[in-house]
């Protein structure tokens, strides 16, 4: 009797361990996009583990996400337009509306209420409640010349605005929305030729529009915005032999560390490095070919960066004091995107050609596990939920 | 006709400049560009080919625009307005071969 009673606390303990198992946080969860799927795959970065797949996404092709304060909810832009809310506590999808012809970013309002998604077609930006997804704002960009740009390098700044940039017009804007049904919107015209993306620093007091068209950058100090953008770097340039450019770079997830900003350099085999209180160069870094991502672990020590087609098995990383790259890694084909654990001791890696997902440790650059993950391509840690312009 | 015969020569003589052959692309080759399209032709143009910073290149987009040109577009790029050159990565009979695949529509 005694034995059997012994026998069922036994069984009884295991099942309650079962329950309390299934109560977890999200703070080391994250998801990654399988581009070619629809789908992604929710992860969790203390055991490395795959803990579920969240299917009929549409079109992920450089899809990018944002998570919700309370690093629930992930919101994903698709290229299709597709705007998808997914819980990745449960692996569902709550809800997916078809917002836009074409969209390629996103950004989550400082207090999280408001969701709006950047769109090549019809150009402009559309904002989102982020509870239900209704429409609450539609801003069509129409440049100076009256005619839809497409929208990029959207990001949210404190106070419930958002900041983006008109590929085709040249131009930067300020919405408002701290009322939205009547959203302010500050215009600068003529920033520059062609921004094709842009970031805020992490204190969101500098928004910077990378410029396809012309050498340099656009920068707006956003605690002055009466003073208007001003061009930085006018003279790095592509300089006399162009180099083509395969593959756009992205300013998002750019590294500051000690006064220092490095960012990718387009169309030159160069990270550039920019003294961030003058905002004059401070050096560049001969890199492997064209960098897409400069990321910033999140300690600034070291900046892990990867390439465009037709280098793209490359990684390297750059130690911020000694402005050196100090390793290399050939993950293999298609090194699409990277992101670090919260506090940087790993950075998960997606190789696209090889479906895999690679985690390594950013100190001894060992390789501790792979993924099986289709055609992966962005990585999302809900770690983002609590920063600006991610 | 001038035009096709200079064309002809044109095609002969990077074959035998480059890596293209004359020979019909081999499956695996093909397999690779419809790779390359959706993946790096993808990043612009969109993995459906739906368009992205670069224009659709949908089979409707593609209706009724001249082979010759679409093909110039891929090989010499138009690097002002953000198109790649693809010349020394693609032969000409590989981006031929691929804007008809394109006309034809891509299998998803
Ligand atoms: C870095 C971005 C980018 C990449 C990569 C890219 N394209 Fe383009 N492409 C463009 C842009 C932008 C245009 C439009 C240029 C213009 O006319 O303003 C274009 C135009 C074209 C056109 C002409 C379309 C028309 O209707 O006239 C074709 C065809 C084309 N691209 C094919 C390709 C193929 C094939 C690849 C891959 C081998 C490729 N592109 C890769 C950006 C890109």
């Amino acid at each position: 009797m005694k034995q059997q009673i012994t026998k069922i606390l036994f069984i009884l303990t295991f099942v309650l361990m079962g329950c309390s198992g299934s109560i977890r946080g999200v703070g080391d969860m994250g998801l990654v996009i399988e581009r070619a799927s629809g789908r992604i795959q929710v992860v969790e970065t203390t055991n490395k583990t795959i803990l579920g797949g969240v299917k009929g996404l549409g079109d992920l092709s450089h899809a990018s996400a944002v998570y919700s304060r309370d690093g629930r909810y992930a919101y994903l832009f698709g290229r299709d337009g597709g705007l998808s809310k997914v819980d990745i506590l449960t692996q569902t999808l709550v809800k997916r509306v078809i917002q836009g012809g074409n969209s390629i970013g996103g950004a989550i309002s400082q207090d999280g209420t408001l969701v709006a998604v950047s769109n090549y077609t019809p150009g402009g930006v559309r904002v989102f409640d982020s509870t239900t997804l209704e429409l609450v704002a539609d801003i069509p960009a129409k440049g100076e010349d009256g005619e839809l740009s497409k929208v990029v390098g959207l990001v949210d700044i404190p106070g419930q605005k958002f900041v983006f940039s008109l590929f085709d017009a040249g131009e930067i804007w300020i919405a408002d929305l701290s009322e939205v049904a009547k959203p302010k919107i500050t215009k600068f015209r003529e920033i520059g030729e062609k921004p094709y993306d842009g970031l805020v620093t992490p204190d969101g007091r500098f928004y910077i529009a990378g410029l396809f068209g012309e050498d340099g950058l656009a920068l707006l100090d956003l605690w002055n915005i009466e003073k208007g953008p001003r061009k930085i770097l006018q003279d790095y340039g592509r300089g006399a032999k162009k180099l083509p450019v395969y593959k756009m770079p992205h300013l998002e997830g750019w590294a500051i560390a000690g006064g220092m900003a490095f960012l990718p350099a387009i169309g030159r085999h160069e990270i550039l490095v920019v003294d961030t209180n003058s905002w004059e160069e401070k050096g560049r870094i001969p890199v492997h070919s064209q960098p897409v991502f400069a990321m910033g672990r999140p300690d600034g020590r070291q900046v892990w960066v990867n390439f465009a087609f037709p280098k793209n098995d490359t990684l390297q990383v750059i130690d911020v004091q000694s402005m050196k790259v100090v390793k290399s890694l050939k993950p293999g084909k298609g090194v699409m995107h990277m992101e670090f654990t919260p506090r940087g001791e790993h950075i998960w890696v997606s190789v696209r050609d090889g479906d895999r997902v690679e985690v390594y440790h950013t100190d001894s650059f060992t390789k501790l596990t792979e993924l099986t993950v289709e055609k992966p391509s962005g990585i999302f840690f809900t770690s983002r939920a609590h920063r600006i312009g991610l | 006709m001038l035009r096709i015969f200079l064309l002809l020569i044109f095609a002969l003589s990077f074959s035998n400049s480059t890596k293209s052959h004359a020979e019909e692309l081999t499956s695996q080759r093909q397999a690779a560009l419809i790779h390359m399209l959706k993946h790096d032709c993808g990043s612009c143009h969109g993995l459906t080919m739906k368009g992205g910073l670069g224009p659709p290149l949908t089979p409707d987009a593609l209706a009724g625009k001249d082979m010759d040109i679409l093909s110039d577009t891929v090989f010499y790029g138009l690097p002002e307005r953000a198109m790649p050159p693809w010349e020394g990565m693609l032969s000409r009979e590989e981006i031929v071969w691929l804007i008809k695949q394109l006309k034809k529509g891509i299998p998803q």
